[in-house]
């Protein structure tokens, strides 16, 4: 049972062969050797495993990876800039030191991408709630919350809004 | 890997259905946060599956019909629901509800029709959509009917859908929702990605301060989503202080919440009748009542 998935993963064209059993975690993970694509309750509960399809958050454990025919796929390692750096809103977690463990961080990082390319400003409760579904269990929050908020805050800076 | 026998791709609705007929033991997926889960727990191991996944253009979307009615796509996901214009507009409160479902990712993925067609007592939707009469489009290979969600729900995760019928659209007629304001609430032990301990979801119409009409619907007070009839026919007219007053002991006329590893009987008792007084209160200031 193997099917061909043509998709686009971190701004590169891909075309491999998968079985239709096959999560987008494991394909990503396995397939393509993105390992920041984390693989920690399995069931949809951690978020350690979130990825963007179509820019928009989700876990990427419990979707199959045929479903990613035709779509654009980003993970962390798509983040970084073209001489290699962090970018912005990586950096900004790093500032803040909301990276204890590291296991939840790149998924966080993805719902952080999402909710600065949304835009808007957020109050510090909605934040809370667009992130509620992670875990981290350094039960490092404050700090993440921090960083989304910095995130948010420089992106609005930067693109002349606030 | 999921322990999948076999997943068929459906091309469209129709597809679908031929489908599920030429194979009545296959289970259909949509958006796969609730099917996927009970294959990996075992629950559905070995399962045969036809996905309609891929069915957006036919069966995502909600739309405001010239008559006033509202069709939902049962494909549509819950965020998609609580993000819709629509919705925002004229059913805030069906918004509100499936925003409390699960977390943002899941609610990206998860859909209403679901959410609908697992049959789960404790599902989000289920409250608001009984309180709001809705009826469910159902097609088979003989073609469509129509159900009213109150004789949908069979028994524990069981509905009144054939393995060969495919829900295609979430109606709610514009009489159930014009002039009407609703609240939802959703106890669990955490804000977020928790089950309801129980849900509530109270509509009400209010003529100046009585009540003109109101329906409640629980979830997770039985073993399926329902409606708590006796305790509408109490309240209906009364002045709406004493409806609030009044509703919560009336509702425990209706229900018959269990002991589950969750919670005790006797906190969902209570909780019950605690927060359907809430429930309208929160539905009637929203109608501009003061209470």
């Amino acid at each position: 049972m193997i099917q061909v998935l043509q998709c686009t993963v971190n701004n590169r064209p891909v075309e491999l062969g998968i079985d239709p059993r096959e999560s987008l975690a494991d394909v990503l993970r396995q397939r393509l050797g993105l390992t920041s694509v984390k693989k920690g309750c399995e069931v949809g509960e951690c978020g350690a495993c979130t990825v963007l399809v179509d820019g928009t958050a989700i876990d990427s454990c419990i979707y199959l990876a045929i479903w990613a025919q035709g779509k654009r796929i980003l993970t962390v390692e798509g983040l970084q800039e073209e001489n290699g750096d962090l970018s912005s809103i990586q950096r900004a977690f790093v500032e803040e030191a909301a990276v204890q463990c590291g296991f939840c961080t790149p998924g966080i990082i993805l719902s952080a991408v999402e909710i600065v390319g949304s835009g808007k400003r957020y109050t510090r409760e909605e934040l809370r709630k667009l992130i509620s579904g992670h875990l981290c269990r350094c039960t490092g929050y404050q700090n993440i919350l921090n960083a989304v908020e910095r995130a948010v805050e420089e992106a609005r800076r930067f693109a002349g809004k606030d | 890997m999921y322990d999948i026998a076999s997943i068929y791709e459906a091309k469209s609705i129709d597809d679908a259905i031929r489908a599920l007929k030429a194979d009545p033991g296959a289970l259909v997926i949509a958006g796969g946060t609730d099917v996927l889960i009970k294959v990996r727990e075992g629950r559905l191991a070995g399962c045969r599956l036809v996905s309609i996944h891929g069915l957006a253009s036919e069966l995502a979307g909600v739309e405001l019909r010239p008559n006033g009615d509202i069709e939902i796509g049962p494909l549509t996901t819950f965020r998609q629901v609580a993000e819709s214009p629509v919705i925002q507009a004229h059913i805030p409160v069906l918004g509100e509800a499936v925003d409390q479902a699960g977390g943002p990712q899941l609610r990206a993925a998860g859909t209403i029709g679901g959410n609908v067609c697992n049959g789960i007592t404790s599902a989000d939707s289920a409250s608001t959509l009984l309180a709001l009469d809705a009826r469910l489009r159902v097609r088979g290979p003989r073609g469509e009917r129509e159900a009213p969600i109150s004789q949908w729900y069979k028994g524990v995760g069981r509905v009144d859908l054939a393995p060969y019928e495919l829900l295609v659209k979430i109606v709610i007629p514009k009489d159930n929702y014009a002039g009407y304001t609703g609240c939802y609430i959703k106890y669990a032990m955490r804000n977020a990605m928790d089950i309801a301990t129980l849900g509530v979801s109270c509509l009400v119409k209010l003529d100046g301060a009585l009540v003109d009409d109101v329906s409640l619907a629980f979830g997770v007070a039985g073993p399926v989503p329902m409606r708590a009839y006796s305790a509408e026919a109490a309240i209906r007219g009364l002045p709406i202080r004493e409806a609030v007053q009044a509703i919560g002991k009336a509702a425990l006329e209706d229900v018959a919440p269990r002991d589950s590893w969750r919670a005790s009987k006797a906190l969902r008792v209570q909780l019950v009748e605690e927060l359907s007084g809430r429930a309208l209160a929160g539905a009637a200031r929203k109608g501009g009542a003061a209470v």
